[in-house]
């Protein structure tokens, strides 16, 4: 135990050793720290470390000796990874997602809500104006009626006083043409004594001149 | 050593810790553990603080690995997946946070460790296990025996998809861990070669130029390579999870 415990102290220390020695090899690759060696204890100890690290053979991602302290510190930050992304992160990611979609579909459903307001109102707007439109009509048609049915009453009135004042003219035309009618023998006797008195100086009576125009209008 | 391409796998304390007499020791991968865990989280936390209807661009990128994430995990064991959601979103961010982050020059890359990608592995499939015990008891095992397979052959099958199973957490872990050392030791050889080449006077670095064009795009490839390990390595926990959800339907 006590052993191992003085190995992990003094192994951060081998490792700073054998960085300054990868320096030195660089610098002096002809085998400076086998050479020289004027630390000699110490400076053995760093070759063996050295000389650990990569004279196991072992590839670095197949050293066996750090898997436990991997697989610890990975169980420790992907666990807490782990408990930050479920309780913390996908919960808000989450949330956000869900408000957005939600928003979306209430703005949605309110745009089809105003939509189906606009369609009622428009087709509000045309019943109306088909019902105007048809009242309208109605109201020219009984209009139109009316006035013909006002000028057909003032037509046949006026028909008939033309017609009356027509008869009365017709009768009065064949009043005043049977008084003339009457008047045209009188006439034609009256120039006829008088022709009759021109022509043979004669008198002649009236009894003869009428019986003779009478004659004569036969 | 400084052109040896496997130094940066290397793991060195930092805080030497034992406990009964195991090395323990807050190392140089534990650091970049603690340091992807924390980008990943402080990342996400930051940018969604605003909480915004309209997201900003960070909130953004967020929000798509979020939503990339669980439309994978939808598609690939449906909706009785999501209660693995967490896991799988958590997988896949820190494996990306990691592999990013190694892209760093002189930072560690934690995925490059076998034992790292191998726990995680064994998570994804300990978590399949379990929950397909829990859930079907033994109609989990239903999974080793397909439909349709005449009698004669089936102890030959099942041998097989026994095998295919078993090996699941092997290639799981060794093709994130294969994919992010072999791209590491690439561009650290291709790299060596150009300082190399560099030394050697003109004509030296007139050649240096080829290497160095190299190293320029396997570092473009290597980023492409970082984001689609995490990539696979989600998608395939999401259809090793189907198979704790759904057992008899392949």
């Amino acid at each position: 135990m006590s052993a191992t415990a003085a190995k992990a102290e003094s192994i951060p220390f081998k490792i700073a050793q054998a960085e300054t020695t990868t320096e030195t090899h660089d610098a002096a690759p002809a085998g400076d720290a086998h050479g020289a060696a004027p630390a000699g204890e110490l400076h053995t100890e760093t070759g063996v470390a050295h000389g650990e690290e990569h004279g196991s053979g072992v590839f670095p991602p197949f050293d066996a000796s750090t898997f436990p302290s991997q697989l610890l510190w990975l169980a420790i930050t992907f666990g807490i990874f782990y408990l930050v992304m479920s309780k913390v992160i996908v919960p808000r990611i989450g949330s956000i997602l869900e408000t957005r979609h939600d928003r979306i579909a209430q703005d949605l459903d309110e745009a089809s809500r105003l939509k189906a307001e606009a369609d009622n109102a428009i087709s509000t707007y045309e019943k109306e104006l088909a019902d105007a439109r048809a009242k309208g009509n109605v109201i020219a048609t009984e209009a139109r009626e009316a006035a013909k049915a006002k000028a057909d009453a003032e037509r046949l009135k006026n028909e008939e006083s033309l017609n009356g004042k027509i008869a009365a003219a017709e009768t009065r035309i064949a009043g005043i043409k049977e008084k003339a009618l009457a008047d045209v023998g009188a006439i034609a006797e009256e120039t006829a004594a008088a022709v009759v008195e021109q022509l043979i100086g004669g008198k002649t009576t009236k009894a003869e001149i009428s019986a003779a125009v009478k004659a004569a209008a036969k | 050593m400084a052109n040896d391409p496997t130094h940066q796998f290397l793991v060195n304390k930092i805080v030497p810790i034992e406990i009964g007499g195991i090395d323990f020791s807050f190392t140089n991968a534990s650091l970049f553990m603690v340091a992807s865990a924390a980008v990943a989280s402080g990342f996400l936390y930051m940018t969604t603080s605003q909480r915004g209807i309209i997201p900003s661009r960070l909130q953004s990128v967020s929000e798509m690995s979020y939503e990339f994430i669980a439309s994978m995990l939808r598609e690939g064991a449906g909706s009785g997946g999501m209660k693995f959601f967490p896991m799988v979103f958590s997988l896949f961010m820190f494996i990306l946070t990691a592999n990013l982050l190694g892209m760093m020059p002189y930072f560690f890359t934690v995925t490059s460790q076998i034992i790292v990608t191998f726990a995680l592995a064994l998570f994804v499939i300990g978590t399949v296990v379990l929950y397909g015990f829990y859930k079907h008891g033994f109609g989990f095992l239903k999974l080793f025996v397909p439909h349709g397979v005449p009698g004669a052959l089936l102890p030959l099958v099942v041998a097989i998809e026994i095998i295919s199973f078993l090996s699941r957490p092997i290639s799981l872990s060794v093709r994130l861990f294969a994919n992010m050392l072999a791209g590491h030791i690439t561009l650290k050889v291709f790299a060596g070669f150009v300082a190399s080449l560099g030394t050697l006077g003109a004509l030296g670095i007139g050649g240096a130029i080829l290497p160095l064009i190299m190293t320029v795009a396997l570092t473009g490839l290597e980023f492409l390579v970082a984001f689609l390990q995490a990539y696979v390595f989600a998608v395939l926990t999401c259809m090793y999870l189907n198979d704790a959800i759904h057992p008899g339907s392949h």
